[in-house]
């Protein structure tokens, strides 16, 4: 059997391929729920009805969705320009804690909200600085560095909550103190359980296609990302383009703490993201990097973890499921995108 | 002939949009026989090969091996037929052996053993009855260019190829190594085998072919036997019209626009630095550096270009040292810069042709404010390819899917449009055909006409004899003395060449 490349792929092929994609990801399922023990056609109906079957469901998902399209976008924007920031979680952090820290009475008044964004994004910008910096001054491969930096900052956040930011009230549980009322997130619509984080998500995603398709930092990007030497040797500052996107990226990321903090938990603990960070490389994958995509990858993604954390307890199908669902969906979904450029000829 | 037909291509036509790409082309290679397919860049050769090995499907036309019809869009079919390419660009894994490589593929998908004892006596014949002397347990990464494709040939052969095709395989060897595979395919055709060789090197062409077929905008336009014929029809049926050599006005020179006093730079790798080079440009005149390549053209056109700043010594654009030299500012300085790989340096091939247009000058031409003006860059890119005559679908394609000569043809239209003092053109025509040739040529005694300073960088005496209003040689990073136009021979510039007559020679 041999890969062949197919030189102008069609519709069907486009579109058919990954909807197979999905379908074989159904299959596994049912097979895993099956081993189980569990019905597969009603374990797969309950995932669904978890994910999007009822309003509250529903918006459980896009509250889900929403540091997850953060994450996404970081990764996408920061893997574009060939800069393999997997330090998403890291950047989380650090944008979670600035929020806590300016959050919880340091700051007040009708700008404390965008003060703190800002300051959130600032600090996830200067956590991926560092890595970046030593990448083009030193040749340090990034990918150690950004990944390693994931568990400096879950321990450097262990100690603060045990130490400087723990809540004095906190009945000594290792979390910080609640922010204060005027530094929540407000929901889009009073009674229904979705803050504005989710607005400023869909907001981001827009704005980093912008910057991407329309700039001039867009156009540098793509260029460094596709060929830093031809780059490089036309004028374009390869190294400062580097820089402006790890800023960026580190600052998307940390939007995702930042929105989890003010407009969800209300203050900091150690199980703030369950791995948002990693599970943002997964969304930007399936995304195809393109960061309109994103928003739809970033929903599935969460739909799926929703889903089956409401059929785990109705079903008594293990949650590890949704993990599996969500392995297979992004191998398929990859061999489907490899598939629509090549095909299999046996010889 | 006598000979029975082994390939016949019967009316094939490709459209790519609007582009025709192959206009009812029919071609049928006899066996024992080797015919040259000759034409410009996007004349619709690599179309129509690409058609042969089903990585195109032809809108019109069938293709017929030894009698039998191939079906279309199947890469293996022709392969399976006895059909074996050898393409410009190899297609080795240097990580691999020689016997590795030809093995890849070959053996089945599910088997552990290779099966390399048998596979190594069968490579270690054709190497000898093709004289394709090559030691299969060489790592490829290792080998030289003319020694690769000798690996890729012998992957043909190791197929069971009857029909090999051919393509530009003399545009990089060295002499001696196109003399070496001119050889090989004279052992192969008596062998009963038959060649397509692709070329525009006409000399080749008359030397090796029987045949020629002449490709011009998709169309043969011309079928002839090559003892009927001679260079200069076959130039004339390629581009169409009778090509003259570039008439050269007498150089007005100008003011030195720019200056290299007693430059050293470091050597990188096996790269070599310049030592101490002194150099006068001046505006309106053509300065040839000659010399093989690798003893310090690298290094001066790093230089020039801004990749690269000097250890000692100093560099003067118009009389003031340069500051902060970067390739950014050796742009905003009025420098045309056409770099040595179009491929890797000068375009970025996923990028389309607007996007590659822009690539110097989006920031201070095509952007305002960081926004950029695609509007602009669509409308640049467009002139471009009406005025430098870009043969492609249009500007929004992929500069992946154009040949060569078009890629030069935007990277000229890209850095000339702007209307350079100073042009550095390090190898412009290397792997172009005449056509091209005689056009990038023309393009750069015109910018001299008009007042530019240009450097001309080639490994082709030839070349840098015709444009040249001053040579200089370059050898093991120096330069020698400037000679003017006509005063010396190529046998005594071959001796400098060779590092004879430097002041500090050895």
């Amino acid at each position: 059997m041999r890969l062949e490349p197919v030189a102008n792929p069609s519709a069907l092929r486009r579109a058919g391929l990954p909807a197979a994609a999905l379908l074989a990801t159904i299959a596994v399922a049912s097979g895993l729920a099956a081993v189980a023990g569990a019905d597969p056609l009603a374990t797969l109906g309950l995932i669904v009805k978890g994910a999007v079957g009822s309003k509250f469901a529903a918006l459980e998902t896009l509250n889900r969705a929403t540091p997850l399209i953060f994450t996404g976008l970081a990764v996408a924007v920061a893997f574009r320009a060939r800069l393999w920031n997997i330090g998403a979680e890291a950047q989380l952090y650090a944008g979670a804690i600035v929020t806590v820290l300016l959050g919880t009475g340091a700051v007040g008044g009708p700008l404390v909200l965008p003060l703190m964004a800002l300051a959130a994004m600032a600090a996830g910008a200067v956590v991926l600085l560092g890595p970046v910096v030593l990448k083009t001054r030193f040749g340090v491969d990034e990918v150690v560095t950004t990944l390693l930096f994931n568990f400096i900052m879950l321990l450097f956040v262990s100690y603060l909550l045990e130490g400087p930011l723990k809540d004095p009230m906190g009945m000594g549980w290792p979390k910080s103190a609640p922010l204060a009322k005027e530094a929540r997130l407000p929901r889009i619509v009073d009674g229904l359980r979705l803050h504005w984080g989710f607005a400023l998500a869909l907001i981001a995603a827009v704005a980093v296609w912008v910057i991407e398709r329309r700039t001039a930092l867009g156009y540098e990007m793509r260029a460094v990302g596709l060929n830093a030497r031809a780059a490089r040797f036309a004028g374009i500052p390869v190294d400062s383009v580097l820089v402006k996107t790890a800023l960026l990226s580190g600052g998307l990321a940390a939007l995702a703490g930042f929105s989890e903090v003010a407009g969800l938990k209300g203050h900091l603990t150690l199980d703030l993201s369950p791995g948002f960070g990693y599970t943002g490389i997964i969304v930007a994958m399936l995304a195809l990097l393109n960061p309109l995509a994103v928003v739809p990858a970033a929903l599935f993604v969460a739909g799926v973890f929703v889903g089956a954390d409401s059929m785990s307890r109705a079903a008594g199908v293990p949650t590890y499921i949704a993990d599996m669902l969500l392995a297979t969906s992004l191998l398929f979904m990859v061999l489907a995108i490899l598939l629509i450029r090549f095909r299999v000829v046996r010889g | 002939m006598i000979d029975p037909v082994v390939l016949r291509l019967s009316g094939i036509t490709k459209r790519f949009g609007s582009l025709l790409a192959n206009a009812g082309i029919s071609l049928s290679l006899h066996r024992g026989e080797v015919v040259a397919l000759l034409g410009e860049n996007g004349a619709g050769k690599t179309t129509l090969m690409n058609i042969l090995f089903g990585h195109y499907v032809a809108d019109e036309g069938t293709v017929e091996v030894f009698g039998q019809p191939l079906p279309p869009g199947h890469p293996r079919a022709a392969l399976a037929a006895g059909v074996g390419m050898v393409h410009q660009h190899f297609t080795l894994a240097d990580n691999l052996t020689v016997l590795e490589n030809i093995l890849l593929g070959t053996a089945p998908l599910w088997r552990l053993s290779l099966g390399r004892r048998a596979a190594r006596a069968r490579i270690e014949a054709l190497s000898r009855d093709f004289g394709l002397a090559v030691h299969p347990d060489a790592r490829v990464g290792t080998l030289s260019v003319g020694e690769r494709q000798r690996v890729e040939i012998l992957k043909a052969l190791y197929r069971d190829a009857r029909i090999l095709i051919l393509d530009e395989p003399t545009a990089v060897l060295t002499p001696q190594e196109t003399e070496a595979l001119f050889r090989t395919l004279k052992l192969a055709v008596a062998k009963g085998l038959s060649i397509i060789f692709i070329s525009h090197k006409l000399h080749e062409v008359m030397g090796v072919a029987d045949r020629c077929v002449v490709l011009r905008h998709g169309r043969v336009v011309g079928e002839v036997a090559t003892a009927e014929t001679d260079r200069h029809r076959l130039a004339a049926l390629m581009v169409g019209e009778e090509i003259m050599p570039p008439a050269v006005a007498p150089p007005k020179p100008g003011p030195v626009l720019l200056r290299l006093d007693r430059v050293t730079t470091p050597s990188q790798g096996s790269a070599t630095g310049l030592r101490g080079v002194s150099l006068d440009l001046r505006a309106g005149t053509i300065t040839g550096l000659a010399g093989v390549s690798g003893n310090g053209q690298a290094a001066l056109s790093d230089l020039v270009s801004g990749l690269v700043r000097p250890e000692e010594g100093r560099l003067e654009l118009a009389g003031a040292e340069v500051v902060r030299w970067t390739p950014r500012t050796a742009v905003a300085s009025g420098i045309a810069r056409i770099p040595e790989d179009r491929h890797s340096t000068g375009t970025i091939a996923d990028f389309t042709l607007t996007e590659n247009a822009i690539l110097e000058g989006y920031r201070s031409r095509f952007a305002k404010g960081g926004w950029m003006d695609w509007r602009a860059a669509r409308a640049f890119a467009d002139g471009i390819i009406a005025t430098y005559d870009v043969r492609c679908p249009g500007p929004e394609t992929r500069i992946r899917l154009l040949s060569g000569g078009n890629m030069q043809k935007l990277i000229l239209g890209r850095v000339l449009e702007p209307g350079p003092r100073i042009i550095l053109a390090n190898q412009p025509v290397r792997g172009l055909d005449i056509g091209a040739i005689t056009y990038v040529h023309s393009r750069l005694l015109k910018a001299r006409d008009e007042g530019a300073a240009v450097i001309l960088i080639s490994e082709d005496l030839d070349e840098i004899m015709s444009l040249s209003d001053t040579v200089h040689v370059m050898s093991e990073g120096r330069l020698s003395p400037g000679f003017a136009r006509g005063t010396m021979s190529q046998a005594e510039l071959g001796l400098w060449m060779a590092g004879h007559g430097f002041a500090d020679a050895a």
